[in-house]
């Protein structure tokens, strides 16, 4: 019943959100003053297709019946990511995972390496794991993504359940949740993520009750239900196939990189001087046609192990034949010497070469290619070893900050599905201060900006289109911080300046747009089944600064190779007063919204302008204000004081989630 | 790589800088067979800032060495460098050429 009504709305915003954005483009711009009117109509569109892609998301919106049992030989994995956390907090989840109730191992896994977590998780029994010996200082470490990475060659459940250090698991989270898998294309099952720690109304916006319930749900119903990096059951399996694939693009790529730069690096080596050198010019015919018939077994499709094999051999052939070449004639000079010296001293024998000699001045090291240091870097990267990674299999996507999206993402590329179960099952603990919350937010918004510029959803081809929508969905999200801007400037210029970015505030814009918003707001309740989403809704236009900022820094970082100045995000309270120099661009636009409002009614009063204009804008601005008003509650919030906890809260917080 | 050579009264000393490798190794017989005509067969090659030699290098020495005893004189090499100690131990030709600690030591006894 509930879909049919999403439903019915859904569609009514789309129709009466595409005649009034139809309308703003084709009769109602002021030419005149473009340059905030086309700004304006751009943000009006983007808003309008969000609220249609969280529409599709809610279309087919899934409440799901609780799984079968498990099959009961079903091993598990119990993963408690750590990198800088204080040892109790994790103890406590570690210990608390210790007591799920279904057979698993628990492991912490320490990217910290303090001997201090090792002790604590050994005197009581957990398993503890730290970054081995491949990952030498030089290798890329891909923080949470290369811990879970290496652990996940370390152990053998079939089944990972994935914590982060401050997420409490319940005993029965396993057995509630590793039913799913009985569908053997199940790769993961996400369950919500519930902070203790975060008071009723919530200032720093910690709790995201639309995501973990209808947007979740939504994307469910489109077999594309987010992996969010914690308190989720991945499939071993599924994630070793990740791996090989990632394994074999990124080895079949190098190597075509490799002999891409070879051909390169013989044309500049046979131009140098050195190549008047006949022995130097015979060792480059020999790796020309080697690297030569590599690329045409490569577009043959042989495998790359033979290819990179054959090209090392038949280089590595050509250089002993080099090599014994130069001891044979070396030799013949020894017997001439000796000849001569025969005359004089009479001396019996001739030294001749060690026999081994020829392997050993073939190696790598010491080979004469080595005069060839371009070619022979070349060389070395025609390999199938992965010299450039701590290890070959990289399961989880390492191409994010936020591991998380971009592998959930490739799980459904290679048909694999994903369930939300939508029951909190885990209590975590959320950032009880501005300053840490900026900085999460900050990082889950660049990680999801890197998967859109890295891996495009919309490009896509394995996956389905409701898929590729939903990851898309979620990316457009983080756009807001651009039209936030104009939402806020636009009354202003009109307040102050008298410049209307619509040809004239008449019934034509009331009887478009009143509708919209109407329904628009009807859609978040219905959908949501009446969860506080306001406060939802203010972050996303107050945040505009760190939006911006997550969407500039990570495309410098994907295509300039700039680094994200990425932070984990601490989850201990960071101390000092209140931090107001962190929203100064808020502070700013509040100020300026305020003179705004002065100068209006100033204007309205010495008859400069229309009532029902300024009127309109006033309610923008006042509307605008409200919004920002949550940033004030956020940075005086001084951290969570428990209430006196009574024995109903958790049956309260069950009630609420299911 | 670079070579140099100097002559004094009773010897030549040819010095080589770098890497005695494929590309070097013709340049030093080049350079070697210049002293040699030039009158001087007693010849050392001084490898105390040769930090690699491969075998076209070592195959070079011994072409040298061949070329000063025909010119009646002789070929020695001085300041041996970890890597070409090893090469030339490993060869066996430590057997023919004697390492000696310097240049003027190459020729010290005669």
């Amino acid at each position: 019943m509930t879909r049919f009504w999403t439903r019915l709305i859904v569609v009514l915003t789309v129709i009466l959100g595409v005649n009034y954005v139809a309308w703003r483009w084709m009769a109602s711009l002021n030419w005149e003053a473009w340059w905030i009117a086309v700004p304006l109509v751009i943000a009006e569109t983007y808003s309008l297709i969000d609220v249609m892609l969280f529409g599709l998301t809610v279309w087919n919106i899934k409440f799901r019946k609780p799984p079968p049992p498990p099959p009961a030989d079903a091993t598990v994995d119990v993963f408690i990511t750590t990198y800088n956390e204080p040892l109790d907090l994790v103890m406590t989840t570690a210990l608390a995972a210790k007591e799920i109730r279904w057979p698993h191992s628990t492991w912490i896994l320490d990217d910290g390496d303090r001997p201090e977590m090792r002790e604590l998780a050994e005197s009581n029994g957990i398993g503890y794991v730290t970054r081995g010996a491949d990952w030498t200082p030089d290798m890329p470490r891909h923080a949470k993504a290369g811990n879970l990475n290496n652990a996940l060659m370390l152990t053998s459940g079939e089944y990972l359940l994935i914590l982060d250090a401050d997420q409490i698991p319940e005993p029965d989270i396993l057995d509630k949740t590793l039913g799913y898998f009985n569908d053997d294309k199940v790769a993961l099952v996400q369950t919500p993520q519930y902070f203790i720690n975060v008071p009723a109304d919530d200032p720093l916006g910690s709790q995201a009750p639309l995501f973990y319930g209808p947007i979740q749900q939504g994307k469910d119903g489109w077999n594309a239900a987010f992996f969010c990096g914690s308190n989720a059951i991945l499939r071993r399996e599924a994630l070793m196939q990740l791996g090989l694939v990632g394994y074999v693009k990124a080895t079949e790529k190098s190597v075509r990189r490799a002999l891409a730069a070879s051909r390169t690096a013989i044309k500049k080596a046979r131009r140098s001087p050195e190549a008047e050198n006949p022995l130097v010019e015979q060792m480059l015919n020999e790796v020309e046609a080697a690297t030569e018939s590599a690329q045409k077994e490569l577009e043959a499709g042989a495998s790359l192990s033979e290819i990179t094999y054959r090209v090392r051999r038949q280089v590595d052939d050509a250089v002993r034949t080099l090599v014994a070449a130069d001891f044979s004639a070396l030799q013949s000079d020894l017997e001439e010497i000796a000849a001569m010296e025969l005359a004089h001293v009479g001396e019996s024998g001739v030294t001749t070469v060690a026999t081994d000699a020829v392997d050993r001045m073939s190696g790598r090291d010491w080979s004469p290619l080595g005069a060839l240091e371009s070619v022979h870097a070349v060389l070395d990267a025609i390999s199938v070893e992965r010299t450039d990674e701590a290890q070959p299999i990289m399961p989880l996507a390492t191409i994010s900050v936020t591991e998380d999206m971009a592998t959930a993402m490739r799980l459904h590329g290679l048909g694999w599905k994903s369930v939300y179960h939508h029951e909190i099952l885990a209590n975590g603990l959320a950032p009880e201060d501005i300053k840490t919350m900026l900085t999460q937010r900050l990082r889950w918004a660049q990680g999801t900006m890197q998967v859109l510029l890295r891996e495009n959803p919309l490009v896509q081809r394995r996956l389905t289109w409701g898929q590729r929508l939903m990851y898309f969905s979620t990316m457009w999200t983080y756009l807001s911080g651009f039209a936030a801007v104009v939402y806020f400037a636009a009354p202003i210029i009109y307040l102050t300046l008298g410049i209307l970015p619509v040809n004239s505030i008449s019934s034509d814009f009331f009887i478009r747009f009143i509708p919209f918003m109407v329904v628009n707001q009807l859609l978040f309740l219905v959908a949501g089944h009446g969860i506080p989403t306001w406060r939802g809704q203010q972050y996303s236009l107050a945040l505009f600064p760190t939006w911006i900022k997550a969407c500039t820094t990570a495309a410098r970082n994907v295509w300039f190779g700039r680094p994200l100045g990425f932070a984990v995000t601490p989850k201990a309270r960071q101390s000092g007063g209140p931090s107001w120099s962190l929203i100064r661009p808020q502070i700013i636009v509040a100020v300026l919204l305020a003179v705004a409002l002065v100068v209006g009614l100033i204007r309205l009063l010495a008859g400069m302008s229309e009532p029902l204009g300024t009127l309109v804008n006033v309610a923008w601005v006042a509307f605008d204000l409200v919004v920002l008003s949550v940033l004030v509650k956020a940075v005086l919030y001084k951290g969570f004081v428990p209430e006196v906890v009574g024995p109903e809260r958790p049956e309260e917080r069950n009630a609420d989630a299911v | 790589m670079q070579f140099s050579y100097e002559v004094n009264d009773s010897y030549a000393e040819v010095k080589s800088v770098g890497r005695l490798n494929m590309v070097a190794a013709p340049k030093l017989r080049e350079v070697v067979a210049e002293v040699v005509a030039g009158g001087s067969s007693r010849v050392v090659v001084n490898l105390a800032e040769t930090d690699f030699m491969d075998s076209s290098g070592l195959g070079a020495l011994i072409g040298c060495l061949k070329a000063a005893r025909q010119a009646g004189g002789d070929l020695r090499i001085a300041g041996v460098q970890p890597q070409v100690k090893m090469v030339l131990e490993l060869t066996n030709m430590d057997r023919v050429l004697t390492a000696y600690p310097s240049a003027e030591a190459a020729f010290g006894d005669d």
